[in-house]
């Protein structure tokens, strides 16, 4: 039996940091000019340069310095007048020169914040997260370890190794640790991962998929009791892919903290790695004793000296910020606060953006998204967007259901049906020959059968016993199958009793 | 065998009037080679086919008519750490053994542009890291002038493959000395140009902040020819200078030091300096001073500690540069067997692939950049090599160029300093300074030590991207050296007896 969450935090503040890996969205690599196609087939995207052939030599991407500074700006940090590039020295399989080019020391961007609102139970409340640092790096190889038991390099039988992934730029943007967010730490790290992909979306330099790895969240959590401001020892929880896991892991992770400090064991310094299926972590990499990278200056690569002109022409180009676009959305939409928050946190704004702007009404459209659609999720333990309806799917239901050739039920069927993989809506439709039923005749059919099965309700209903009807109304749509519009039967029913 | 005798300007001269062939010219030291290279191993490699078809085309260009470059069909050694698309590629290294690269380096590319033709790889100390080419895995180069002796190093192949007429070109890297101390010691000439004078995509890394590739040859023209050749800008090589080449082969035509002031190095001089050497280095000085330099002192206080600074940086760069070689991707592979790890295997494959010079400065390297001594060693040795670049600049304030003796010997014997590292390393206590602080330095012969009668070598340096100064003065003195001894200081090469 586990210890409770609000057990957790009546004794302990959790300390929170995150560190966030995107992979920029640049055509070539950060140091050379090989494609990034995701999925391509391995070691097809690979050169000298990647591959770190001896004699080859890193060339700096300008695009990426460019989308990194963007990044840096819109996270309200100082770009730095000099920075440079550092060798990270490690050797491992997936490493073609056994050391990262990283920035260490001297990174691009420092000292910036993001703003965060999160729904409570005491209303929207708002939290600062400070940025320490924006930097670029290479990203590795990936290595598929083949024929052991648990997929990790120590017991396989062999290792598989694609260079594809070696060198695509990535970004990685650190939080200074993040004060006083009580037990909302799991909604903060949630919220403050939602919103920096939001406006990474919206600078567009990268395509920010969680499950796909171009965004990666570490998270760093620690406890310390109440009061104290003696700092615990943290865990650093890796492989979280997606906004609803970075919410398990940070509070999974509080309460394994706390249910080995309540029994007077220690937290080791570590990396764990999240378990999708259990929302729990197991033990990774130790970080007891700090591995020595031997960092010292790239001296391939000369300083980055960004022109002070060109920031300014970043900073004015800058996209709408991703809140202010809310704020619009609200508004134009005539949306509560509350309705807005649910929309947030189940992570369907923008799609219902996206329904919407096919045309849909926004209530109905949020209608859809909040209510049928999130329940099937909530089902299937996935997030909304992840499963296979598309904001033209439910335009196209939502228009249906206006001109009124399905109704709300039959409506809720198809979304099922397109959620099951049997067809996009209209395919659905014709498929199952779904319509409502609105020929009179064949209603009245419908209803003379049902008259003649329960005579007695029948003749109730002619005496003036109006509610009784309810019981005719349900066999006649049994009857039809769901498909009739029930408050034409109840209109015709009622006329063909003298009502 | 006259041919191959004559410089490379002057086998051009034949080329484009017709008087040889490309193909003659190429048969002609591949036969040289194939004379003499048993006992010189000079080349790790020759490319009989390759440099024979690269002849026939520069042939082929030239009777079409077409607009040839100046070195168009004349052979060159090429040093065995840089990479030629398909060929052997060892860096004088077991761990590279039978390494074909996939790609052609800048300088590569370059001498094809240019219709040089590649005769082959040459012989070298392990990833460059020697004075004296006995490091390479593959066996030590002699010199031509007493084969008992070194060539130099690193680059002793190249050097060597001069002096024994084997290669009328050459090119070499200098990240220490490895292009001008060998040519020191075999009596040839050669240029460590300004660092991003000459790009290093596809030299193999062994310091990268000092590297730098450059030319080798017989005459302070053929030289200033190859080095017009490969130098400028390259945007594959992020350190390369965006700046145009100084107007070196003019310079090397010009040789004219009237009115130009002269700084000798007090600290590269005296104590440890063969007196033979210094003979020879003074008697040079007062031949320039007869032509009208003014000779002045000048003192560089900082010289003092950039040996030392210098056996942190490159060894630092070099535990990183060298870490590639884990025998996942390419070169040997040691102890792959099932239930051997990777890092096993990796582990097997450097104890087996690396020779001792090379893990010496591995170890030393991963020692001064590690936590807790990174400041005391790596950071200390950066603020030396700022207060060394310093000396340069000031002293360049008073003189146009700087000399001294390039080597404080001659040639020693093969096996002589094998066990003393810290000897070994003190033959480039005069050339050092130059990588450190990023300027171009010429070793070119001054004549023949007079106790054992072997090549002695002056050094020239100028400042960064005033390569063409190294030219002008080294021109002016080889043409004053020559009218005094009469003939090329390369007719008494002893070594190869009958042979020459």
């Amino acid at each position: 039996m586990s210890l409770k969450y609000e057990d957790v935090i009546e004794k302990y503040e959790p300390v929170l940091g995150l560190e966030v890996h995107v992979e920029l969205g640049t055509a070539s690599k950060m140091f050379c000019g090989c494609n990034t196609i995701f999925g391509a087939e391995p070691n097809t995207q690979t050169c000298p340069v990647c591959l770190g052939l001896p004699g080859a030599l890193p060339v700096v991407n300008e695009k990426a310095i460019e989308y990194t500074i963007m990044i840096g700006l819109a996270l309200n940090c100082s770009i730095a007048p000099f920075s440079r590039f550092a060798r990270k020295n490690y050797f491992y399989p997936d490493m073609p020169k056994n050391f990262q080019t990283s920035q260490y020391d001297e990174p691009i961007c420092v000292n910036g914040f993001l703003d965060v609102e999160i729904d409570t139970d005491e209303g929207i409340k708002k939290f600062r997260v400070e940025i320490e640092r924006v930097h670029m790096e290479e990203d590795t190889g990936k290595s598929l370890h083949m024929g052991g038991a648990t997929g990790r390099i120590h017991g396989a039988d062999y290792s598989l190794l694609d260079y594809n992934r070696a060198g695509i730029p990535l970004v990685e943007i650190v939080t200074k640790i993040v004060p006083g967010t009580g037990k909302y730490a799991p909604e903060v790290a949630r919220a403050y991962v939602a919103e920096l992909r939001d406006i990474l979306r919206s600078l567009n330099v990268s395509d920010v998929k969680m499950e796909q790895g171009s965004l990666r969240c570490d998270a760093n959590v620690s406890l310390r009791l109440i009061g104290s401001d003696v700092l615990g020892t943290r865990s650093e929880t890796k492989n979280v892919n997606s906004l609803r896991s970075v919410e398990r892991a940070v509070r999974g992770e509080m309460i394994r903290h706390a249910e080995l400090l309540n029994k007077g064991e220690r937290v080791v310094q570590e990396t764990r790695h999240f378990q999708e299926d259990t929302g729990l972590t197991r033990s990774g990499r130790s970080k007891e004793q700090a591995e020595d990278y031997r960092y010292f200056p790239e001296p391939d690569l000369v300083p980055i000296v960004p022109d002070a002109i060109w920031i300014e022409t970043l900073r004015a180009a800058l996209p709408e910020k991703p809140s202010t676009h809310r704020k619009r959305l609200q508004e134009a939409w005539a949306v509560p606060d509350k309705e807005m928050a649910s929309m947030i946190n189940a992570d369907v704004l923008e799609i219902v953006e996206e329904t919407v702007n096919l045309g849909a009404d926004p209530t109905k459209a949020r209608g859809w998204w909040l209510g049928e659609i999130a329940r099937i999720a909530n089902e299937k333990e996935v997030a909304a967007t992840d499963l296979p309806i598309t904001p033209k799917d439910v335009a196209e239901i939502v228009a249906l259901v206006a001109t009124g050739a399905l109704t709300d039920k039959l409506a809720r069927q198809v979304i099922e049906a397109v959620i099951a993989g049997e067809g996009r809506p209209s395919e659905v439709i014709e498929k199952r020959g779904i319509k409502v039923v609105s020929d009179d005749g064949a209603l009245m059919v419908a209803i003379e059968k049902a008259i003649s099965a329960q005579p007695d309700v029948a003749e109730k209903v002619r005496g003036g016993n109006v509610p009784a009807a309810g019981a005719l109304i349900g066999a006649v749509m049994k009857e039809t199958k769901g498909q009739a519009d029930a408050a034409k039967v109840r209109e015709l029913l009622l006329k063909h009793l003298g009502q | 065998m006259t041919m191959i005798k004559k410089s490379a300007s002057e086998m051009a001269d034949a080329l484009a009037n017709g008087e040889t062939t490309s193909v003659a010219l190429t048969q002609a030291h591949l036969d040289r080679i194939a004379e003499v290279d048993k006992d010189v191993h000079a080349f790790l490699y020759v490319d009989t086919e390759g440099a024979l078809a690269q002849a026939a085309l520069a042939d082929k260009k030239r009777a079409a008519g077409e607009k040839l470059s100046p070195l168009a069909g004349i052979p060159l050694a090429l040093k065995d750490v840089m990479v030629q698309k398909g060929i052997p590629t060892t860096c004088g290294s077991k761990m590279l053994e039978g390494w074909r690269p996939p790609y052609d380096s800048t300088v590569v590319s370059k001498l094809r542009a240019a219709d040089v033709v590649i005769l082959g790889k040459t012989n070298m100390d392990e990833f460059a890291m020697g004075s004296s080419t006995e490091n390479s895995a593959y066996g030590p180069t002699h010199n031509p002038w007493d084969l008992s002796r070194i060539p130099g190093g690193s680059g002793g192949g190249s050097s060597a493959s001069l002096a024994a007429f084997e290669a009328p070109l050459a090119i070499g890297t200098d990240t220490g000395g490895s292009i001008r101390q060998p040519a020191a010691v075999t009596g040839t000439v050669g240029v460590k140009p300004t660092y991003g004078g000459v790009s290093r995509y596809g030299l193999v890394a062994f310091s990268s902040s000092l590297d730098q590739a450059g030319p080798c040859g017989r005459t302070v023209l053929d030289t200033a020819l190859l080095h017009e050749t490969i130098a400028g800008h390259d945007p594959k090589d992020s350190t390369s200078i965006n700046a145009p080449v100084p107007a070196i082969v003019a310079a090397a035509k010009n040789g004219n030091v009237k009115g130009l002031k002269i700084g000798v190095i007090k600290e590269l001089q005296g104590e440890g300096y063969q007196t033979g050497v210094l003979n020879r280095f003074n008697e040079s000085l007062e031949l320039l001073a007869g032509l009208g330099a003014e000779i002045v002192e000048v003192s560089c206080s900082y010289f003092e500690y950039a040996l030392a600074a210098y056996y942190l940086i490159a060894p630092s760069e070099c535990s990183s540069n060298l870490a590639r070689f884990d025998a996942m991707r390419y070169g040997i592979r040691v102890g792959d067997a099932s239930g051997v790890s990777a890092e096993e295997v990796m582990n097997l494959t450097r104890e087996v692939g690396f020779g001792r010079e090379v893990k010496r400065r591995i170890i030393l390297g991963t020692y001064a950049l590690s936590s807790g001594y990174y400041d005391a060693y790596y950071g200390s040795a950066q603020k030396v090599r700022t207060l060394i670049k310093q000396d340069f600049d000031n002293a360049f304030t008073k003189v146009d160029v700087l000399v001294s003796p390039t080597a404080p010997t001659t040639a020693f014997k093969i096996g002589e300093k094998a066990d003393d590292p810290i000897a070994m390393y003190l033959n480039d206590i005069a050339t050092i300074p130059v990588n450190m602080a990023g300027i171009c330095g010429m070793s070119l012969p001054s004549g023949l030590a007079d106790e054992d009668n072997l090549p002695a070598g002056f050094q020239i340096m100028a400042p960064a991207m005033k390569d063409d100064r190294l030219y002008n003065v080294g021109a002016a003195l080889e043409t004053a050296l020559l009218s005094k001894w009469g003939a090329p200081i390369l007719s008494h090469v002893s070594g190869l007896g009958a042979r020459a």
